[in-house]
């Protein structure tokens, strides 16, 4: 590399040329996307920061409001309250997440007669659309006649949870689904990784006595570490970002039970036309992700083994 | 004597514990089995249900025990659900949206992700630093700006708008560099002394030999614009331009107790996916596990 830019440097006007040539070359082959991602992701990213400080409704001139609309927020009860939902939400769905998928990474990586049909079965609810998921879940925990709970009244629970029809139980509900509906996901991952680790570890660690928890507990679990990192960042952004499932389910309710920082975004921007403070809650929601992320990648050190075998 | 004894009680003592080991490993076996199939059954049951209600009268939907094989199947609900709301529309719409949008992203990103991975230029580091970072930001905090945007372009209420705006991801470009980087640099190298331009290299080169690659991100294209809700809900208005997933919504709102047709029409914006699942679930679950991990 070294050599290259000093034959760089005392380049020929001939050389430099091809040089320009090469660069062009490449750029052509990016622009196609860039234009569109430069266009339609990167300005509005700019765009989103700027937007949070200034009073717009959409149609009147556009204002400069200071910190006015971060003011705002402390006083906005249902903001408060879309905050702690949130939190709920990911502070349920990432944890439960990483063990079911993890749990179920495990019992697959055993040698098993029909792993592929178990893997795409656990998979599926991945691919169905959360709309459709969110509909059958709905009528599954119908709390008057659903399945659900005519089973659970068979089985002498008289006054079974009225789910995402009752203030208490509804985070709950909407937690579970989505839970159920990720963890084929997370599985793959973690299964690609637990077919990374050496079988031989195993082996000698069956010589020196160790039994099936203490070869879980001090083989796989921190060969895993990568592999939990990933997943848990993954999730984590992909958590605050949960809007469809609750639409459909609950829209928030009952009551604001299962509002949300995106579901009070969408409808403080789009139903309230209130764009200036639509986007202060959206930059809210921007630092809550960017703080967790930086506080898990400082954390890694500690906890993440990259090994070399 | 004494010896004797001794060794024939450890002799048993072994097989015993011979014996248990095995009956242990058995019982392990089964259990893993059971916990296996109740899992699945976890999973699907919910479908099953859907599909069995889907052929229920509405009074019958919730009838307990349940009645997982309905008796007089109302295959008539199929057909009920195409009338009750422009369900075709909506189906012709998401296709629409599905083939033109995931084109567009497997075309540019993987000519982007051929620069990226292979090719030197000034300002690659940087450039896709900002691809990358872009991926950890939720769209949602950008939602607002680019919904003026599109105001100002006029596109709101047409499917243009969703097609600018979901074609050039930095996902599908992140996820095809991390395949071309491992094709060997020797290859490539070999087409140039050939007299390949860089062109010639990608289409006759790259290309093939990314197959399993491109069949990743088709998939995931397709499947995540099949099931887009956010997207549509704040970009598409009309009735003639909503897609199947508006249409599903609109449809549980409209007709809320109709509990079968529901499960119909739930059934029904299902089979696309489905179908390509079950074809390409190879490259799915390989595409997740190799791009995942080497992130």
């Amino acid at each position: 590399m070294g050599t290259m830019k000093l034959s760089l440097k005392a380049a020929s006007p001939s050389k430099r040329r091809r040089q320009l040539s090469k660069n062009l070359v490449a750029y052509s082959f990016i622009l196609p996307n860039l234009l569109g991602f430069a266009i339609f992701t990167l300005v509005p990213i700019a765009f989103s920061l700027g937007l949070s400080f200034m009073h717009w409704d959409g149609a009147n001139e556009i204002s400069w409001a200071g910190l006015d609309n971060f003011k705002a927020l402390r006083d906005d009860d249902t903001f408060n309250i879309a905050l702690k939902n949130t939190l709920w939400y990911v502070g349920g769905t990432v944890p439960l997440t990483m063990a079911c998928s993890l749990g179920l990474a495990v019992l697959l990586n055993q040698p098993i007669r029909g792993r592929n049909f178990f893997r795409t079965v656990y998979f599926f609810p991945y691919v169905a659309s959360l709309v459709a998921v969110a509909v059958v879940w709905n009528m599954l925990f119908f709390p008057s006649a659903g399945p659900v709970n005519e089973l659970l009244r068979t089985l002498g629970v008289d006054n079974p949870p009225r789910w995402s029809a009752s203030v208490d139980w509804a985070m709950p509900t909407v937690v579970m689904a989505s839970v159920w509906r990720g963890m084929g996901y997370y599985m793959v991952i973690y299964l690609a990784a637990l077919q990374g680790i050496p079988q031989i570890l195993y082996e000698s660690a069956s010589i020196d006595g160790a039994n099936a928890w203490q070869k879980f507990r001090h083989i796989t679990v921190p060969l895993l570490t990568p592999a939990t990192f990933f997943i848990s960042i993954m999730l984590t952004i992909s958590s605050f970002k949960v809007f469809d499932l609750i639409l459909v389910m609950t829209n928030g309710g009952p009551g604001r039970a299962t509002n949300v920082l995106v579901l009070h975004t969408y409808n403080t921007a789009f139903r309230q036309f209130k764009f200036g403070y639509s986007s202060s809650i959206a930059m809210v929601l921007f630092a809550l992700v960017m703080i967790i992320t930086v506080i898990q990648f400082y954390m890694e050190k500690r906890w993440v083994e990259y090994s070399q075998v | 004597m004494d010896t004797q004894l001794t060794q024939t009680s450890l002799s048993k003592s072994a097989t015993r514990a011979a014996s248990s080991a095995f009956r242990r490993g058995t019982i392990t076996k089964v259990l893993t089995y059971v916990l296996l199939i109740a899992l699945a059954a976890l999973m699907l049951l919910p479908f099953i249900w859907m599909a069995s209600a889907s052929l229920k009268l509405d009074k019958d939907v919730f009838r307990f025990p349940i009645e997982w094989i309905p008796q007089d199947p109302q295959w008539e609900n199929y057909r009920t659900i195409w009338t009750r709301i422009p369900f075709m529309t909506f189906v012709m719409n998401s296709l629409k949206l599905t083939v033109i949008i995931t084109f567009l992203q497997v075309a540019t990103s993987s000519f982007a992700a051929y620069a990226f991975a292979k090719l030197d230029f000034r300002g690659r580091d940087l450039l896709f630093l900002a691809y990358l970072g872009s991926i950890a930001i939720p769209w949602q905090v950008y939602m607002i700006p680019q919904f003026i945007l599109m105001r100002e372009l006029d596109l709101v209420d047409k499917h243009m708008s969703l097609i600018l705006l979901q074609a050039f991801t930095a996902f599908g470009v992140f996820l095809l560099r991390q395949f071309f980087i491992s094709v060997p640099n020797e290859i490539l190298d070999a087409a140039r002394i050939d007299g390949l331009s860089e062109y010639g290299i990608y289409f006759r080169i790259m290309l093939p030999l990314s197959k399993p690659a491109l069949a990743t991100l088709t998939i995931f294209s397709a499947v995540f614009v099949w099931n887009d809700f956010m997207g549509p809900l704040i970009y598409l208005h009309s009735e003639s331009l909503k897609t199947i997933q508006l249409g599903l919504r609109m449809f549980i709102q409209q007709y809320s107790t109709d509990y079968a047709l529901i499960m119909a029409a739930s059934l029904v914006s299902l089979v696309p996916v489905v179908v390509l699942f079950l074809a390409f679930q190879r490259f799915f679950v390989e595409g997740i596990g190799t791009t995942g991990i080497k992130g």
